[in-house]
């Protein structure tokens, strides 16, 4: 069956609720008796609690209690609190100790019956504390480097090996060595993490923030040592997450735990600083590239080692070298990773981990050898354009890079680059072109997906999925309605809520690839029975007519060679007994894992401007061209590739924490600060994708979305500041000091 | 659409929460359009307890009668009292524009202003822009056919911003819009959408 | 946020009687500075005066220029067409800051005495001898970026954050005040101060006294004007460098010349010999690197602004190049 490669564009089916203002977020829900908790934080960032003295708080009104490591609740799961194989599992501070790791930590929560109440009383809990020496992180850690015990995806080697590297660099025309830095980020999506808690008995109902319920329910349920029925979670809409959702972070035990201690339903909102810290944050990288080649432009060997920090009492790693092991035909290649560790808040997955600041290493290291090598940097990398994947051996189960830089090359205009960079200038402005490759590689986890059939011919959806935003909850209902031939608005979906069959949480561009199969397989299996229905009954149009000659369309089953001889799905369902056809997949990989590389791929292309007297720059031109299997929606899976891009920027050339090493505090907490961009810095932007049909990757056919966008673009740029102004950049952000001539 | 069941509070059981909210606080809520002035609330003479205040509020041509603290924001007031939850609280520091509405036409920041510093003022937030429950205002059907959104939590004020700029005559080119949207930060970065939301509404030059 | 007792003043001598009756008593108007400080805890009114009623928001002309009112709105007085036609330096300042919502909020008399947006100032839990004077200066040794290379003080290396100041110092403004003795009028130059030993006192205001007006003085020689901003975005960012720049250029040679400079000291930074000193010289490049040169002679950096002297330099050349 010839399905679309390229989905309808069509409006997001929470539109309308969006935009009136009527969505509720967690943080809007409403309870009777709803009280409000404010945090406390650590004002050092390492030792222990000596005093904690809540008198003036407790003097104030309305307050209900000050929970701190003095009277919280104890937790039957506490072993469980510790580095786990995901990197969703890190370890979190629930008031069971005096201990502090960093600064900014939650160190108690001040429960009240007004939020004005809360946060009065919060400012009011003096605190002294025996202190340590301080770790204060990269890039001026001295500490020893560790090797950790894992990456972040399980299958993925710490430190890789293949070929010869001496030899490869021994036989190189020209090598390159070069350190990378890259800051610690923070997420900030713009709605503050919230938890609205309330017990009824044994039951925990939780209105929250997260980027995967059944995980969230999980880890929760795992803390309390309870199980995890007693626990219901649910996220209807989401303002963002970026992967600071995607892990169950504190606020998620100290919510339930607050709501336990003062016996009513609490919600906590964090402030705004309260998400540089116990939230997760990208970590501080410095990267070394080694890359040699011959005269003519052939890879000879490659070296990505990257150093990373994680927190005092964590293990995360920032897994920045893997795409180097797999994105060029390079015969000889090594790749380590290890960490120091530093009283810093929980290093996590931020969109693209790993990718993001690995990849603007590599591919900075390769726009560089390509201008020592003086070969068009694009040509460079069709050169040494990987047609298997060279770490795993294996096919690619589609690849569509060459027609993305092509396109790209055509619609950006590549050719009219001038061939020396500091060539053109416009005014006060040099201008500059540069190119990146983007890749991401597809993830597929477990996800359940029930379809049912309804008699009146629409079909209900359920599957515990969460829309960040990113459009899944008008994707999986496109899915669904694709399949069995229905227009979308047929289908009603539940999500959201942990009383839906599992999902995958969504994070490492996971949830169309496997939930939307799910949602496939779940479709099909209905339709299946339908057909069966169909062709074993005497009374239908389609009896006895072959199960592969049918097809559904428009709501109803009908022969393909003959459209006219079918019957609705109504008609059919009333005959048999009038009741729903019903179906529940759970859907994971199967043998392509083994047997295929799976990645979506695409080159990014840049256009700057840059005035170096004002240490200013402006991207005037971007444009993405993305390889990512079926895209199910057009108009969303665009906005998220845009969305990308512009945190492409935001790496690029704003979000840094800027931090006192002395006492490891961040002195930006807040959205004047620590800058993302704005409107007026987004001008010409557009991403195109290329039509690419996979029959091997998953039931869906489809690749993530969700981190591409990113991967590629904060190379492009750096690359593009090195055209204009003939300056290469190796630390992140690009601001305004390191621009100035 | 996600299933109506999992919201605790819908259309028909919000009237408890303002009930309760009133046993809590003495708020009094005076029925839509129904104008109330001062002296016709038997609460008038009585002061307030502990340092609250006795104030209006004109929101979404709706008058409202609330005790509240000197220390409470528009926003905390909006969001918290009057379950008027589309105004978002970002940063509640004036550095996202999550939180913007109109006061007296002006785009402002709620989360910067203090109730009991804005009475007699008309007040409009995202829930009262759409001229009707089942028509949306142009810029907000605007937002949706150009996708000037992801997760939709800056959406609100985005819209209202976008319509200030649209009436006062900042919304020109697609230059201009960047600028006079730029106190709106949208961490999706669904600007590409905003800009042309707002563009395609200002050129059609429909009444805002 | 601690609980605060509010009373409103419908006239200016109301506002001084109430200002002065109550302890630890604050005006407030806009509140796009006050509220966000009180919030972070940095300031704890016993009680506000709600001035934002008083009737002292009009902008009109005066025998010797243009008289603001201390509460016209910013966006108000930046789209103002007196303003934008005699004053576009003001103009153009006012759209430079902050963002639409906020400009629609501050007020002219609010956004005079704009606080410092040191980090230190801003975290209570960090020495800071503005905030707690005595305590010690964080940024001193610490994360200074933002701070200031020029006539900063072993106390205090904070910098005023306001772009409109950085205008109206360029502008000759005045500043009139009323106060429980009488009016005074100061003016912009003389009106905030250097850190010295109390950098707690950003101006020469005293807590009991309210500015009622700004007053824009007509040039003697119609010139051009530019206001520039370097940041780290394109909008809605605290200046890094900012340069307010007013040339009276007559064939070729300087006639009058202002020169203001934000981002880079405690106050708006002007010095008029250095203005006075380009009186007769032609408008080249050579002229007003000297001027550039002069302008940052002395200029002490940190660890993380060293950046700001050159740029400061790169900005003055700029912006006098902008106006010849």
């Amino acid at each position: 069956m010839a399905k679309k490669l390229i989905g309808d564009p069509i409006d997001r089916i929470d539109g309308t609720q969006k935009v009136t203002g009527s969505a509720r977020y967690s943080a809007d829900v409403k309870r009777p008796g709803l009280v409000h908790g404010v945090l406390v934080m650590s004002t050092v960032a390492n030792g222990t609690i000596q005093t904690l003295d809540t008198t003036e708080t407790l003097r104030l009104p309305g307050i209900l209690a000050v929970m701190s490591h003095t009277n919280a609740p104890k937790l039957g799961g506490m072993d469980k609190n510790k580095s786990g194989e995901t990197a969703s599992d890190r370890v979190l501070h629930v008031f069971q100790d005096n201990l502090v790791h960093y600064n900014n930590q939650p160190i108690a929560m001040v429960i009240a019956d007004t939020f004005e109440q809360a946060v009065e009383g919060a400012s009011l809990v003096r605190v002294t504390y025996a202190t340590e020496p301080v770790k204060p992180g990269l890039p001026t850690s001295t500490d020893k480097p560790l090797t950790p015990p894992r990456l972040p995806r399980v299958d993925d080697q710490v430190d890789t090996t293949r070929g010869d590297v001496k030899k490869g660099m021994a036989g190189a025309a020209s090598t390159l060595e070069a350190t990378y830095k890259t800051p610690t980020q923070f997420h900030n999506a713009l709605e503050p993490h919230a938890v609205l808690s309330f017990w009824e008995g044994d039951k925990l109902t939780m209105y929250t923030t997260t980027q995967g319920i059944s995980g969230y329910q999980k880890r929760v349920a795992e803390l309390f040592g309870m199980p995890k029925e007693n626990v219901r979670v649910i996220t209807q809409y989401l303002g963002g997450g970026f992967g600071s959702k995607g892990t169950t972070f504190s606020q998620a035990m100290l919510g339930p735990m607050a709501a336990k201690l003062v016996g009513k339903p609490v919600k906590l909102v964090l402030k705004r600083e309260h998400m540089f810290g116990m939230v997760g944050s990208r970590s501080a990288t410095v990267q070394t590239m080694n890359v040699g080649a011959t005269a003519d432009g052939q890879l000879t060997a490659m070296t990505h080692d990257t150093l990373a920090q994680t927190s005092a009492f964590d293990e995360f790693m920032e897994p920045a070298g893997t795409i180097t092991r797999m994105l060029y035909a390079c015969p000889n290649l090594a790749t380590t990773h290890k960490f120091i560790k530093a009283n810093v808040g929980s290093t996590s997955p931020m969109r693209a981990p790993g990718e993001a600041p690995g990849v603007f290493a590599l591919e900075c290291a390769i726009d560089e050898m390509a201008d020592k090598l003086k070969i068009d940097p694009l040509q460079f990398r069709l050169k040494n354009y990987a047609e298997e994947d060279p770490h795993r051996n294996r096919p690619f189960s589609s690849k569509s890079l060459r027609e993305c830089y092509q396109q790209g090359a055509d619609q950006f205009g590549w050719s009219k680059r001038a061939k020396q960079p500091r060539a053109t200038r416009d005014g006060n402005y040099l201008v500059g072109m540069g190119m990146a490759t983007t890749v991401y590689p597809v993830n597929r986890g477990e996800s359940t997906a029930m379809v049912r059939l309804n008699t009146d011919g629409t079909v209900r959806l359920e599957t515990g999925t969460q829309d960040l935003g990113t459009g899944t909850f008008t994707i999986m209902n496109q899915l669904a309605a694709e399949v069995l031939g229905l227009s979308p608005d047929q289908v009603t979906l539940g999500a959201g809520d942990s009383k839906y069959p599992e999902a995958v949480g969504s994070g490492g561009s996971r949830t169309t690839v496997t939930t939307g199969s799910a949602v496939t397989q779940a479709a099909q299996e209905v339709l299946k029975k339908a057909k069966k229905m169909a062709y074993s009954d005497k009374k239908s149009p389609l009896y006895a007519v072959a199960e592969a000659e049918i097809e559904a369309k428009n709501g109803r089953l009908e022969s393909k060679s003959d459209p006219k001889k079918g019957e609705s799905f109504t008609s059919l369902l009333k005959r048999n007994g009038n009741k729903p056809i019903e179906a529940t997949t759970l859907s994971k990989s199967g043998a392509e894992k083994e047997t295929h590389s799976m990645s979506a791929f695409g080159a990014i292309f840049v256009e700057v401007r840059v005035d170096e007297a004002l240490g200013e720059v402006r991207i005037s031109r971007m444009l993405g061209n993305i390889a990512a299997g079926k895209i199910v929606n057009a108009k969303t899976a665009k906005s998220q590739i845009l969305g990308g891009m512009v945190w492409g920027v935001s790496m690029a050339l704003h979000e840094y924490a800027a931090l006192d090493t002395r006492n490891a505090r961040i002195m930006n907490p807040n959205l004047a600060e620590y800058h993302v961009p704005v409107n007026a810095d987004i001008r010409d932007i557009d991403a195109i994708f290329i039509d690419e049909a996979d029959e091997t990757v998953n039931p869906a056919g489809v690749k993530g979305i969700g981190e591409i966008g990113i991967v590629g673009t904060v190379s492009a740029i750096a690359n593009a500041i090195y055209h204009a102004t003939g300056k290469r950049h190796y630390d992140l952000p690009i601001t305004v000091e390191k621009l100035i001539g | 659409m996600a299933e109506k069941d999992t919201y605790l509070i819908d259309g028909s059981n919000r009237r408890w929460f303002l009930k309760q909210s009133s046993a809590l606080t003495g708020l009094l809520l005076a029925p839509p359009l129904v104008a109330t002035s001062a002296q016709s609330t038997q609460r008038q003479p009585t002061v307030p307890p502990s340092g609250k205040r006795a104030i209006t509020l004109r929101i979404n041509k709706k008058t409202y009668k609330i005790d509240v603290e000197p220390r409470e924001t528009l926003l905390d007031v909006l969001r918290e009292r009057l379950d008027l939850t589309g105004t978002k609280k970002g940063c509640d520091h004036g550095q996202c524009g999550a939180c913007t509405v109109h006061v007296d036409g002006r785009q402002s920041n709620a989360c910067l202003m203090l109730a009991v510093m804005h009475q007699h003022q008309e007040i409009t937030t995202i829930e009262g822009l759409a001229p009707s429950k089942s028509q949306l205002h142009p810029l907000q059907a605007a937002f949706v056919k150009h996708d000037g959104y992801q997760c939709g939590f800056c959406t609100p004020g985005q819209i209202m911003s976008g319509v200030a700029i649209i009436r006062q005559g900042h919304a020109n080119s697609p230059d201009e819009i960047r600028e006079w949207m730029s106190g709106n930060i949208c961490r999706c970065a669904a600007y590409r959408g905003i800009v042309e939301a707002i563009g395609s509404v200002q050129k059609e030059g429909k009444t805002v | 946020m601690k609980s605060f007792d509010y009373v409103q003043a419908s006239q200016p001598a109301d506002a001084l009687r109430l200002i002065g009756a109550a302890p630890s008593s604050r005006f407030i108007a806009g509140g796009t500075n006050l509220v966000d400080l009180i919030k972070y805890e940095v300031e704890n009114p016993g009680t506000l005066v709600d001035i934002s009623q008083l009737p002292l928001t009009k902008i009109e002309k005066t025998a010797t220029g243009i008289r603001i009112g201390a509460l016209a709105r910013n966006s108000d007085v930046a789209a103002n067409k007196l303003i934008a036609s005699q004053f576009p330096l003001l103009s153009e300042a006012l759209l430079a800051g902050a963002s639409p919502q906020l400009r629609n909020m501050a007020t002219m008399g609010g956004n005079l005495l704009q606080r410092t947006r040191c980090n230190y100032f801003y975290d209570p839990s960090q020495p800071c001898n503005k905030r707690a004077p005595g305590s010690g200066c964080g940024a001193i040794g610490g994360y200074n970026r933002i701070h200031a290379i020029l006539g900063a003080s072993p106390q205090c290396i904070a910098t005023n954050p306001s772009d409109m100041n950085v205008a109206l110092s360029a502008l000759d403004a005045v500043v009139q005040i009323s106060g429980p003795n009488g009016n005074r009028s100061v003016p912009v130059i003389d009106f905030h101060r250097l850190p010295g030993d109390t950098p707690q006192k950003d101006s020469v205001l005293e807590p009991d006294e309210l500015i009622v007006a700004i007053d824009l003085p007509t040039p003697k020689n119609a010139g051009k004007s530019h206001y520039l901003k370097v940041r780290d975005r394109a909008s809605y960012a605290f200046a890094i460098i900012s340069v307010a720049a007013r040339l009276a250029v007559d064939g070729g040679v300087i006639r009058e010349a202002r020169l203001a400079l934000g981002g880079v000291a405690h106050k708006p930074w002007r010095l008029v010999a250095v203005e006075n000193q380009l009186i007769g010289k032609p408008a080249t490049d050579a002229t007003f690197q000297a001027a550039a040169r002069q302008l940052l002679a002395g200029a002490q950096p940190h660890e993380h602004n060293a950046f700001k002297i050159k740029l400061a330099q790169s900005a003055i050349v700029r912006a006098l190049q902008t106006v010849a």
